[in-house]
C-alpha cells in the first residue's frame, strides 16, 4: 500500500537548508536541520521558525456560520469576538473526537485550522453537518501557507519586520491582519511550544519571501528554523495533545482532560448527550508522568500500578528542557490522582521498567516576563 | 570523515578499530547515528565485563527509538568513555573519533564476517529504508 507523499511549497528550501525530510500526515516535511536537541533549546532559549503549512485551514462565512459552528464545536463560538481565537474539539455524536483546532473569527466570517492528518476527514465532517445552516465552507489550504515563530526573541523578529503595527498589543489568542517583510499576513499570537510567539498565514506565493525575511531577520538574535522533531519535544514539555497520538475518534474530550473547551451550558451540539452522560465520571483519566534523565517513555508503553496494568502511554519523549523521559497518557481515573506512584513498561526484551509518579501537566512553564 | 581503513564493521552498524597491540575501541556507525537522530543516553557496560562477539552489550537511546549495541569482538571491557556518557551528542557529531563506546581487551580471534569500510557502505546503502 503506497501513500502519495506531497511536498510543501518551502520544499526545496528546506533541502537546501540541509533539512532531514520525512513523511508526516501526507507531506514530506523537515524533521530537523541537524539537531531536535539544538532546535528544542533554541526555541526555549531564542526562537524557532517552523514551517507547518500542511495544516488546513478552511474560510466559514454566510448568515448561519455562526450558528453552525456553534453546533459543530465544543466551545463557545458566540463569546468569540472579531479579533480572537479559541482552541475547542468538534465530536462525533458519540463524543468522539472528530479533531481539534483553532476558530479565528473576523467580522463577518470565521476560519479554522485543522490537523494535516485530519483534513479530508474534518471537510467530509463539517460539510455533512452543514444542512440546515445557511453556511459555506471554502478549503483555503492549498493557497495558504503557516509559519510559526516561537520563542522569547520572536515578538522583536517578527516586529522588525512589521514596521508601523505594534505587536505587543496583539495579546494571546488574538489576531490582526497585517504585513510582514512586505505581504499581507494574517498575525496571531498563538503557537504548539509553550513560548511566546505569533503563527503567520500567508499566500503561498509569499511564503519563500517572508521565511527567508524572518531568517535574516532573525539571525542576530539566534533565530533557527526548526522541524517536527522539536515541535514534539516542545509540545510534550508544554503538554499540549497530539490528535492521532492523545486523542481520536475512540477518546472523548473529558477524559482527554480537555473539558474545559466542553460548554454544556450552551446548548445542544455535535456530542452534547453523549458528554453529558460521561460528565463527572469519564471512563479513564489523561495524566502526565515525568521518568527519569535515561528512561524515554514511547507511545504504546504500558503504564503498570504495582502488578496491575491500569492504563497506557499515548505521548513519550525526552524533555530537553526538563531534562528527562516524559509521558502522557491514560489510566484508570482511580490511579490518576497527583502523586500516584506509577510504573511505566519501556521495553519488552530486554525488560525494563521505569517508576515515575504522577505530575500536573505542564511539565513545562515559560518564566513569567 | 576519518581515514576509516583501519576500522571494521558489523551487520548492526558498529564499528571496531584494532590498535594492533591487543586493544581495540567500539562505536557505532556514522548512519548509524544519522538515523538515530539525537542520542540521548548511552547504556555501557562496567570495566571488567567480558563481552562476547556478536553479543548485546548495551543500548544507545534516541528520541527516535531505542537500539541495542552488539559488539563486533569478544573481549574484556577495560575502558567505558565518560565524555560520551556526560556528552551523548557526540556520538552525532564525531562517531569515529570522539564519540567510541568502549575499549575491549581482545579476546579470541575476530569473527570472520566484519566488513571493511566498502564493504559496510555498499550494505549500508541496500539495508536503508
Amino acid at each position: 500500500m503506497s501513500q502519495e507523499v506531497k511536498t510543501v511549497p518551502l520544499d526545496a528550501v528546506h533541502r537546501s537548508l540541509g533539512a532531514q525530510m520525512v513523511p508526516f500526515a501526507g507531506y514530506s516535511m523537515p524533521l530537523h536541520y541537524g539537531s531536535i536537541r539544538a532546535e528544542h533549546l533554541a526555541v526555549r532559549e531564542r526562537a524557532g521558525l517552523f514551517d507547518v503549512s500542511h495544516m488546513g485551514e478552511a474560510m466559514v462565512n454566510g448568515p448561519g456560520a455562526e450558528g453552525f459552528l456553534e453546533n459543530l464545536v465544543t466551545n463557545e463560538v458566540a463569546k468569540l469576538s472579531p479579533g480572537r481565537a479559541l482552541y475547542t474539539v468538534m465530536c462525533h455524536a458519540d463524543g468522539g473526537i472528530v479533531d481539534d483546532l483553532l476558530v479565528y473569527r473576523d467580522e463577518e466570517r470565521f476560519m479554522c485550522v485543522i490537523n494535516a492528518a485530519r483534513h479530508d476527514a474534518d471537510l467530509d465532517w463539517m460539510t455533512d453537518c452543514l444542512s440546515g445552516h445557511d453556511t459555506g465552507i471554502t478549503d483555503i489550504s492549498a493557497q495558504t501557507v503557516l509559519l510559526a515563530v516561537q520563542g522569547p526573541q520572536a515578538k522583536g523578529v517578527v516586529q522588525s519586520l512589521c514596521a508601523g503595527q505594534d505587536l505587543e498589543s496583539i495579546r494571546y489568542y488574538h489576531h490582526r491582519p497585517g504585513e510582514v517583510a512586505g505581504v499581507a499576513a494574517r498575525i496571531s499570537r498563538t503557537g504548539y511550544t509553550g513560548e511566546d510567539g505569533f503563527e503567520l498565514y500567508v499566500a503561498v506565493d509569499d511564503a519563500e519571501r517572508v521565511w527567508a525575511a524572518i531568517l535574516e531577520a532573525g539571525a542576530p538574535v539566534g533565530l533557527v528554523p526548526a522541524g517536527l522533531g522539536a515541535r514534539d519535544t516542545l509540545r510534550l514539555e508544554a503538554g499540549f495533545r497530539l490528535y492521532g497520538q492523545d486523542i481520536d475518534e475512540t477518546t472523548d474530550p473529558l477524559s482527554a482532560g480537555l473539558g474545559w473547551v466542553v460548554k454544556p451550558a450552551k446548548g445542544r451540539f455535535m456530542g452534547s448527550e453523549a458528554l453529558a452522560k460521561l460528565a463527572g465520571a469519564p471512563p479513564r483519566s489523561f495524566i502526565g508522568l515525568k521518568l527519569g534523565p535515561r528512561e524515554i517513555p514511547r507511545h504504546g508503553n504500558p503504564i503498570y500500578q504495582g502488578p496491575r496494568r491500569v492504563g497506557e502511554v499515548t505521548s513519550g519523549s525526552f524533555g530537553f528542557t526538563v531534562g528527562s523521559g516524559l509521558a502522557m497518557g491514560y489510566v484508570e481515573p482511580e490511579s490518576a490522582a497527583l502523586g500516584t506512584e506509577l510504573r511505566v513498561q519501556l521495553r519488552a526484551e530486554p525488560l525494563q521498567w521505569a517508576e515515575a509518579p504522577v505530575v500536573a501537566l505542564p511539565f513545562y512553564k515559560r518564566p513569567a516576563s | 570523515m576519518p581515514d576509516l581503513s583501519a576500522y571494521r564493521f558489523t551487520k548492526t552498524h558498529e564499528w571496531v578499530r584494532d590498535d594492533g597491540q591487543g586493544e581495540a575501541l567500539v562505536g557505532i556507525t556514522d548512519n548509524a547515528q544519522s538515523q538515530l537522530g539525537d542520542v540521548i543516553f548511552l547504556d555501557l557496560p562496567k570495566v571488567g565485563a567480558t563481552v562476547g562477539a556478536g553479543a548485546r552489550f548495551g543500548a544507545v537511546e534516541s528520541v527516535k527509538a531505542a537500539s541495542d549495541l552488539f559488539s563486533p569482538i569478544g573481549g574484556e571491557v577495560v575502558a567505558v568513555n565518560s565524555d560520551v556518557t556526560a556528552s551523548p551528542e557526540l556520538v552525532n557529531q564525531d562517531p569515529y573519533g570522539k564519540g567510541w563506546l568502549i575499549r575491549l581487551r581482545v579476546e579470541g580471534d575476530p569473527p570472520g564476517d566484519l566488513l571493511d569500510s566498502a564493504e559496510y557502505d555498499s550494505f549500508a546503502k541496500a539495508d536503508s529504508h
